[in-house]
C-alpha cells in the first residue's frame, strides 16, 4: 500500500512557480533517493510536504497514509508520522534538546491519544537513540543546535528521528557536512531506525556515498520542478559517473 | 536527572491546570466593608481607625496625604495613561471578620473557595508542609487588602523571624516599623508612593534577626477582588546582620471592565552580610484583546543595601497589567554590597510596560548585575528604563547590564533606555543590548517536530527568558514558564 502518493503537484514560493507537476509514490518498506541539480526544487518539495508557511500549493494532491496531507497543519503532519530532516537545522537558544524533544514527542503522543512519556521513560529512550547515533548525552542537554558543528547538527536530526519514530522520513541532504566516519554512523542509524516494513524514506542527496550505506530501492532525478527520470540503485551510480547533463540529455 | 524531570513534570501539570484556568472573570460574593468613596482626610482617618493604628501612624499618613495633594502625576514614562479619577474609587475594602482567626478553618469559606478557584495553594501548602522533606512555604494570604490567614507562624517564631501583616506589625512591633518605614522609599519620593503612604490598607512585614537564615520561603499572594478598589499594599522586609530571606510575591486578578489602580510600595533593608532574594510573578488582569480594562500597576520597589557585603536580588516575571510602571532598585551604600535585577516583561495586545531598575552605587567595591528580557507582541509597548549611577567616592564599582528584546509581529514596540552616570573613573560598566524576532525558521522547525503554534512560541520565548527564569525558586519557575506561554496566546499567526 502506498504511504505517500504525490500527484501532479505544483507550487509557488514568493509567487515563483517551483514545483511544476511532480508525481511520486512511496510504498511502505521502500527507500527512495532523490537527486538533482542545485535549485531543482528538492528542498522546496521537502518543505511543501512539511507544510512550511510560504510554500503555496497551487495544484495537485498528496495523500499520506490514507489522509489528505494538505488538510493537516504542520504539527498534525508530524503527529501523523511525517518527519523532515532539515538541510539547515535551526538553533533554539535557551531550550535544551531534551526539553524540545520531550515536549515534541509528548505532543505527538497526545494527538495520537497516547499518554505522555514520564521523565524517566523519556530519558531512557533518548539515551538509546543518542547511543545509536554516537551522540553524547551531554549534547542533548545543550540548547537545540546552538554551537553544534555541521556534522553534530545532522546527527542530532537523526537522534530526533529516532526518538520521534516517524512512518515517513524526508531527509534533506543529511549527508552534507559529515566526515567519513559520521557518514557511516548516520547511514547505519537511518537503516536501524527506518528500514522497516511499515516505514519509508525519501532521501535527498547529491552523492552516492550515503547510498553506499542506505541502499535505495528507487532513485529519481528531480529537475525543473519535476521528476524527469526514475530508476533503480544503479541510476545513482550512473549520475555520479556521468553528471546530470549527460544522463538527462 | 530523570527524577528531577519527573518532579518538574508533576509540578508543571499542577501549575498548568492552575494557569489554564485564567478565566478569573468572576467576582466572589463576599460582603465588603468599604471606606467612603473618594479620597480625603476623612478617608485616611477611616482607614487608620479601621486598622486600630496608633496616633503616630495616623499623623504619618496625613502628612503623606497633604504632601500628595501638592504633587502632580508623573508623565515622563513612555506610557499612555488615561487620567485616573481618584475621587471615583474606594480606598478600603475588608472581608467581614469577627475576631482574629486561629486557623484556616475559621476563614470565611467563601474566601477559601475563591482561593481554590484561583488555585492559590493554601491547602496545597499545608499538604506540602506535612510532607517530609518538602520545602515549606509560608503563606500570608492577603485577601482584598486584609490578611485573613497566616500559616507557619509558629515555626518562624521559633527561628525568631517576624512575619506579620503590616497592620499587625504596626501594633505589635511599633519601634521596628517606625525605624524603617519610609526609610527606603520616603513619602515624598513620587506621586504613587505618597498616595500609598496615605491610604495603604495592608501588606507584609518581615524581620529576620541577626545571623538567622529564614527556615522557609516566604510567600504572599495578592489579589484584587472588589470593583473600583485601588490596592495599596505596603511591604517592608528587614534582614539584620548576616540574615538571609527569600520572599516570593505573586498575584492574579479577576476580569474587570473598569481600570483598577495598584500602587504598592516595597521596601527592603539589608544590613552587614545580609541577603534578601525577592521574587515576583505579576499576573494582574491585563485588559482584553482590544485594550479595555486591566490593572494599572504603579509600584515603587527599592532596596537599601546598607551593610558591608549585603546583597539584594530582585527577580521579576511581569506578564499582567494593562500598564506597568515599576523599577525595583538597589541603593548600594555598603562596601562591597551587591545588587541584582533579573526581569522578564511580556506585553501583548495593548499592554504597556515601562520597567527596569536603578543601581545607585555609593559604596566602595559595590557590584550590580542587570539582566532584562523584554518580549513584545500585538500592539504592545515594552520599555526597559534603567539607571546605573556611580557616586564620586565609590571606588572599584562594577556593573554588567544585558538587555534583550524579542519581538513577535511588527506592530509592537521595544525600547531600551539606559542611563549611565559615572562620577568615579575606576568604575567598570558594561552594557549589552540585542533585539531579535522569533524567526519563521524556528517556528516551523518546532512545529515540524509536533508542537502546535502556541506551544512552539511558548517554548522559544521560554528559551529566550531562561537566564531570568532560572533565578526563580523552582515552584515559581514552572508556573512562570506556563504564564509566558499563556500571556502570548494568539500573538502569532
Ligand atoms: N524563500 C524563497 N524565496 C524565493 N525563492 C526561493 C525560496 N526558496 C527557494 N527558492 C527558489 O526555489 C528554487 C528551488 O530551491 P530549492 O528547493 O532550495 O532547491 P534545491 O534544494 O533543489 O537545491 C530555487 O530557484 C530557489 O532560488
Ligand atoms: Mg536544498
Amino acid at each position: 500500500m502506498s504511504l505517500l502518493r504525490i500527484e501532479n503537484l505544483t507550487n509557488t514560493v514568493a509567487d515563483k512557480p517551483i514545483l511544476k507537476g511532480l508525481s511520486l509514490t512511496l510504498n511502505a518498506g521502500e527507500i527512495h533517493a532523490i537527486m538533482g541539480p542545485n535549485g531543482a526544487g528538492k528542498s522546496t518539495l521537502a518543505y511543501t510536504l512539511g507544510g512550511r508557511p510560504g510554500y503555496e500549493v497551487t495544484g495537485g494532491s498528496v495523500e499520506f497514509d490514507g489522509q489528505d496531507l494538505f488538510d493537516m497543519e504542520p504539527h498534525e503532519r508530524a503527529a501523523a508520522g511525517l518527519f523532515l530532516g532539515f538541510q539547515y537545522p535551526v538553533e533554539i537558544p535557551g531550550v535544551s534538546n531534551l526539553q524540545f524533544l520531550r515536549e515534541s514527542l509528548n505532543s505527538q503522543r497526545k494527538a495520537r491519544g497516547l499518554d505522555p512519556l514520564s521523565g524517566g521513560e523519556f530519558i531512557k529512550l533518548a539515551k538509546e537513540k543518542a547511543g545509536l547515533l554516537g551522540l553524547d548525552m551531554e549534547m542533548l542537554k545543550r540548547p537545540v543546535n546552538v554551537g553544534f558543528s555541521g556534522g553534530e547538527k545532522k546527527r542530532n536530526e537523526m537522534v530526533q528521528m529516532g526518538i520521534l519514530d516517524p512512518k515517513l522520513a524526508i531527509l534533506d541532504e543529511t549527508d552534507s557536512g559529515l566526515d567519513i566516519d559520521a557518514l557511516r554512523v548516520v547511514g547505519e542509524g537511518i537503516n536501524a531506525i527506518m528500514r522497516k516494513p511499515d516505514k519509508a524514506v525519501l532521501l535527498i542527496t547529491h552523492y552516492q556515498r550515503l547510498l553506499d550505506y542506505v541502499k535505495p530501492d528507487f532513485v529519481h532525478v528531480l529537475a525543473g520542478g519535476r521528476i524527469v527520470k526514475s530508476g533503480g540503485a544503479d541510476l545513482a551510480l550512473e549520475l555520479e559517473r556521468e553528471g546530470y547533463a549527460e544522463v538527462l540529455a | 536527572m530523570s527524577e528531577e524531570v519527573e518532579i518538574r513534570d508533576a509540578e508543571a501539570r499542577a501549575a498548568a491546570a492552575r494557569a489554564a484556568d485564567y478565566e478569573h472573570g468572576w467576582s466572589a460574593d463576599i460582603e465588603q466593608e468599604f471606606a467612603p468613596k473618594g479620597l480625603s482626610e476623612d478617608t485616611v482617618r477611616f482607614i487608620s481607625a479601621k486598622k486600630e493604628e496608633p496616633e503616630w501612624m495616623l499623623e504619618w499618613r496625613l502628612k503623606a496625604y497633604r504632601h500628595w495633594l501638592t504633587m502632580e502625576t508623573p508623565d515622563w514614562a513612555k506610557l499612555d495613561i488615561p487620567p485616573i479619577d481618584y475621587q471615583d474609587a474606594y480606598y478600603y475594602a475588608a472581608p467581614k471578620q469577627k475576631d482574629a482567626l486561629k486557623s484556616l478553618d475559621e476563614v470565611d469559606p467563601e474566601i477559601l473557595r475563591v482561593y481554590e478557584k484561583l488555585g492559590i495553594p493554601i491547602e496545597e501548602q499545608k499538604v506540602l508542609a506535612g510532607v517530609e522533606g518538602a520545602r515549606k512555604v509560608a503563606v500570608d494570604a492577603v485577601f482584598d487588602s486584609v490578611s485573613v490567614a497566616t500559616t507557619f507562624r509558629r515555626e518562624l517564631e521559633e527561628a525568631g523571624v517576624i512575619f506579620r501583616s503590616i497592620s499587625e506589625a504596626i501594633r505589635e512591633y511599633p519601634e521596628l516599623v517606625k525605624k524603617w518605614l519610609g526609610r527606603v522609599v520616603p513619602m515624598h519620593d513620587n506621586y504613587f508612593a505618597a498616595l500609598n503612604c496615605a491610604v495603604f490598607s495592608d501588606g507584609t512585614f518581615v524581620y529576620v534577626p541577626e545571623g538567622v537564615r529564614c527556615p522557609m520561603e516566604l510567600s504572599t499572594y495578592f489579589r484584587i477582588n472588589a470593583e473600583n478598589t485601588g490596592q495599596f499594599e505596603r511591604t517592608l522586609i528587614v534582614a539584620d546582620k548576616g540574615a538571609y530571606v527569600s520572599y516570593l510575591e505573586g498575584c492574579t486578578a479577576p476580569m474587570r471592565d473598569e481600570n483598577q489602580l495598584h500602587a504598592a510600595v516595597v521596601e527592603l533593608v539589608a544590613l552587614d552580610d545580609a541577603e534578601i532574594k525577592y521574587s515576583t510573578v505579576q499576573n494582574w488582569y491585563p485588559g482584553d484583546a482590544e485594550g479595555r480594562g486591566g490593572i494599572y500597576n504603579f509600584v515603587t520597589k527599592r532596596a537599601l543595601c546598607q551593610g558591608r557585603n549585603s546583597k539584594v536580588s530582585w527577580t521579576q516575571v511581569e506578564t499582567g497589567s494593562a500598564i506597568t510602571w515599576k523599577y525595583p532598585s538597589c541603593v548600594l551604600n555598603g562596601e562591597n554590597s551587591v545588587g541584582e535585577f533579573y526581569s522578564v516583561a511580556v506585553t501583548n495586545n495593548y499592554q504597556q510596560a515601562d520597567t527596569g531598575t536603578k543601581m545607585i552605587h555609593n559604596g566602595k567595591g559595590s557590584r550590580s548585575t542587570i539582566v532584562s528580557k523584554g518580549i513584545s507582541a500585538g500592539h504592545s509597548n515594552n520599555t526597559y528604563r534603567g539607571l546605573v549611577r556611580v557616586a564620586p567616592q565609590a571606588e572599584g564599582v562594577r556593573n554588567f547590564t544585558q538587555c534583550d528584546s524579542l519581538l513577535l509581529g511588527d506592530r509592537c514596540g521595544a525600547h531600551t533606555v539606559p542611563y549611565i552616570e559615572v562620577r568615579n573613573p575606576s568604575a567598570t560598566i558594561e552594557h549589552e543590548a540585542t533585539t531579535s524576532k522569533i524567526s519563521d525558521d524556528q517556528l516551523f522547525y518546532a512545529m515540524q517536530r509536533g508542537l502546535d503554534q502556541e506551544s512552539a512560541v511558548a517554548l522559544i520565548v521560554n528559551g529566550f527568558a531562561k537566564e531570568v527564569l532560572q533565578q526563580l525558586p523552582m515552584e515559581f519557575a514552572v508556573e512562570a514558564q506556563k504564564l509566558l506561554g499563556i500571556s502570548l496566546e494568539g500573538s502569532v499567526g
